[in-house]
């Protein structure tokens, strides 16, 4: 067990490493960096100035070096266009981010499961064809688009859910204002509705379409036959044998999705102008603030990686046929 | 997808079944109905995404401020008609919507290539020769992985600036782990197959033999890796052009119309979001049929399946 922990650890880090490299080559691409910090108007000298105060006359392996150093310390320089550290600004923004990221995943997979199961379970009839068509829709549907269609529909044409705003959980959880964050509870999902939606129902489509098939080999595996042979009660079997097996490649899903649903968020809150990272790097993208573009990406990237850790090793736990 | 890359199991192909197996596909298209539609959608698209210029109505960037923001229907210049409507510069939106099909398949299918290309010959080389090669390859594609692709995508944007080409290798390079993982699993299965000993023992060199002896019989699960692909592709474009980091601002696509209509959605503007994003849905919806269907075609344990 400590060897594999060890071997996932190691492995994360090589990964984070990796990340900062390709973000240090992302800045180096367009040719001299130091353009991308200083303003249209600026001089020759004062280019001069910034780019020694950034080091980018250094030789390319000190700047990776400078430049990892200072991520390290959560150091990414100052925003141009707030004039404040760009760490900082992300910091802020991040807990609406979660936020949505987590309810679009309680939806997508707490949709996925009962979907599937119940599509694989009545196989070919239309209970299955409707949930399949459904599926096949929600992956062919750009997230965004469903969000502006929500936004028509059940908000202005309706008027059942709001359009914009957000009622924050984490940052009074955070302030040590515990009662806030309860009583915020209703509101802030009343909120998250549509926005939610928008992003997972692309996830919620695809996994229902994984737990089905995931189902049906289950199913057809010789311990449901035994289980089904001795007499057992097909809700039991379907519970205790099924089930048990067939939500585990969901499992290993669930760390890659939430990735693809903070990538979703990043797109769907400049929709809805949720406060989060995504509408923070929008405007950061017009303003060419490259520095609040560059923490915003590597502080989602190291979330995705950690939480991605994370779940490898809940799932060594929960599954004893993973070598150890 | 990448259990998809796992399992796909492929005979090998030779000249002599191919006409065979494409009447097989022909009958097998004719009995599912839906695959035989999808086909002629995505026959339309590339019909407008061709003649685009020569079948839309007006010019789709010329701007008529007397006339923005009329709906569908609703009378144009010069006696013409904005069928779907007119944006907020009195653009009509029917003729944008037929430029944007360009973009839109341009955009989707040279990233299937670029991505395709790469990774094709990484997951050959990979599978090929193993050892550190193997290691090398694979360890960049997991670290590729252990970012969310969207976020990578921007990263290097707004860096590079907007355009069609920098949108391509983006999407591109975005893919081809994809290619390179099922090319990977499929060559170290193909490499100890007798057909491949034999032309090893005829003296062929080793870009012959991958080239020529194992990537025909690769060919059949790449098709249907890259038809999901080009969906999921087209999707990210238009999610890039919706943050601004598509193609210029000129330019008509699905996604930057998408992008203008959000600023007109509380006045209810609903035709310029509708229209684009109807568009998108078709054509997306479209490849993923297609997909399906030629999973399945090739490989049959898998409708078993799901």
């Amino acid at each position: 067990m400590w060897t594999f922990i060890i071997r996932r650890l190691l492995q994360s880090v090589v990964v984070i490493l990796g990340v900062t490299l390709i973000s240090f080559v992302a800045l180096q691409i367009g040719g001299d960096p130091t353009f991308l910090f200083v303003s249209e108007r600026a001089t020759d000298e004062e280019i001069e100035l910034i780019r020694k105060a950034l080091g980018f006359d250094q030789p390319l392996h000190i700047q990776y070096l400078t430049y990892l150093g200072n991520i390290l310390q959560g150091d990414f320089g100052n925003s141009l266009s707030y004039r404040q550290p760009a760490m900082e600004i992300v910091l802020g923004a991040l807990p609406a981010t979660i936020e949505l990221t987590v309810f679009s995943m309680i939806f997508a997979i707490g949709l996925a499961i009962p979907f599937g199961v119940f599509a694989a379970l009545y196989r070919g009839t239309p209970v299955d064809g409707g949930i399949m068509t459904l599926a096949m829709f929600g992956q062919s549907i750009p997230n965004f688009w469903l969000g502006i269609m929500m936004i028509l529909f059940f908000g202005l044409h309706l008027k059942w859910f709001p359009i914009s705003g957000h009622v924050p959980l984490i940052m009074p959880l955070l302030q040590g204002e515990f009662l806030t964050a309860v009583t915020n509870i209703p509101k802030s999902i009343y909120y998250m509705i549509l926005p939610g939606i928008a992003v997972g129902f692309y996830s919620l489509s695809r996994n229902a379409r994984l737990v089905r098939s995931s189902m049906l080999e289950v199913l057809s595996q010789d311990y449901v036959r035994t289980a089904r042979s001795k007499g057992i009660s097909e809700r039991a079997v379907v519970i205790n044998h099924a089930l048990r097996n067939a939500w585990l490649p969901v499992v290993t899903m669930v760390g890659l999705e939430f990735g693809f649903l903070l990538g979703g968020v990043v797109v769907i809150e400049t929709v809805f102008s949720w406060p989060g990272i995504g509408r923070l790097v929008f405007t950061a993208i017009n303003q060419k603030d490259i520095p609040v573009v560059q923490a915003s990406v590597i502080v989602l990237s190291v979330i995705f990686i950690a939480l991605n850790l994370i779940v490898d090793l809940i799932y060594a736990r929960i599954d004893p046929r993973v070598k150890l | 997808m990448t259990n998809l890359a796992d399992t796909i199991a492929i005979a090998p192909v030779t000249r002599s079944n191919f006409s065979r197996e494409l009447r097989r596909a022909g009958r097998s298209m004719v009995a599912a109905k839906w695959p035989l539609l999808a086909l002629a959608i995505l026959f339309v698209v590339l019909v407008v995404a061709i003649f685009g210029p020569w079948l839309s109505p007006l010019d789709p960037n010329r701007q008529n401020i007397m006339l923005r923001l009329a709906g569908p229907m609703a009378p144009g210049p010069n006696g013409a008609t904005f069928m779907l409507g007119s944006d907020a510069l009195g653009r009509d939106v029917l003729s944008r919507l037929l430029y944007g099909a360009r973009v839109s398949l341009l955009v989707g299918i040279s990233a299937i290539l670029v991505g395709g290309t790469i990774g094709t010959v990484a997951g050959l080389l990979s599978g090929y020769f193993g050892g550190w090669i193997d290691d090398v390859i694979m360890r960049m594609g997991d670290i590729q992985l252990a970012f969310p692709f969207i976020l990578l995508a921007i990263m290097f944007l707004v860096v590079l600036g907007p355009g069609v080409v920098n949108l391509i290798l983006v999407l591109g390079i975005g893919q081809w782990v994809t290619y390179a993982r099922i090319v990977r699993a499929q060559t170290l299965s193909l490499r100890e197959k007798e057909f491949v000993e034999a032309a090893r023992a005829m003296g062929d060199s080793t870009i012959s033999i991958m080239f020529r002896t194992i990537l025909p019989n690769i060919v059949a699960p790449l098709t249907v890796i890259a038809s999901f692909n080009v969906a999921s592709v087209i999707l990210a474009e238009a999610s890039l052009s919706f943050l601004g980091l598509g193609v210029p601002p000129q330019t008509p696509t699905w996604g930057s119309m998408l992008a203008q209509s959000r600023d007109q959605l509380i006045a209810n503007r609903w035709w310029l979001a509708v229209f684009p994003g109807m568009a998108i849905v078709v054509t997306v919806l479209s490849f993923n049929i297609i997909g399906d269907w030629l999973r399945d075609l090739l490989d049959p344990r898998l409708k078993e399946r799901g």
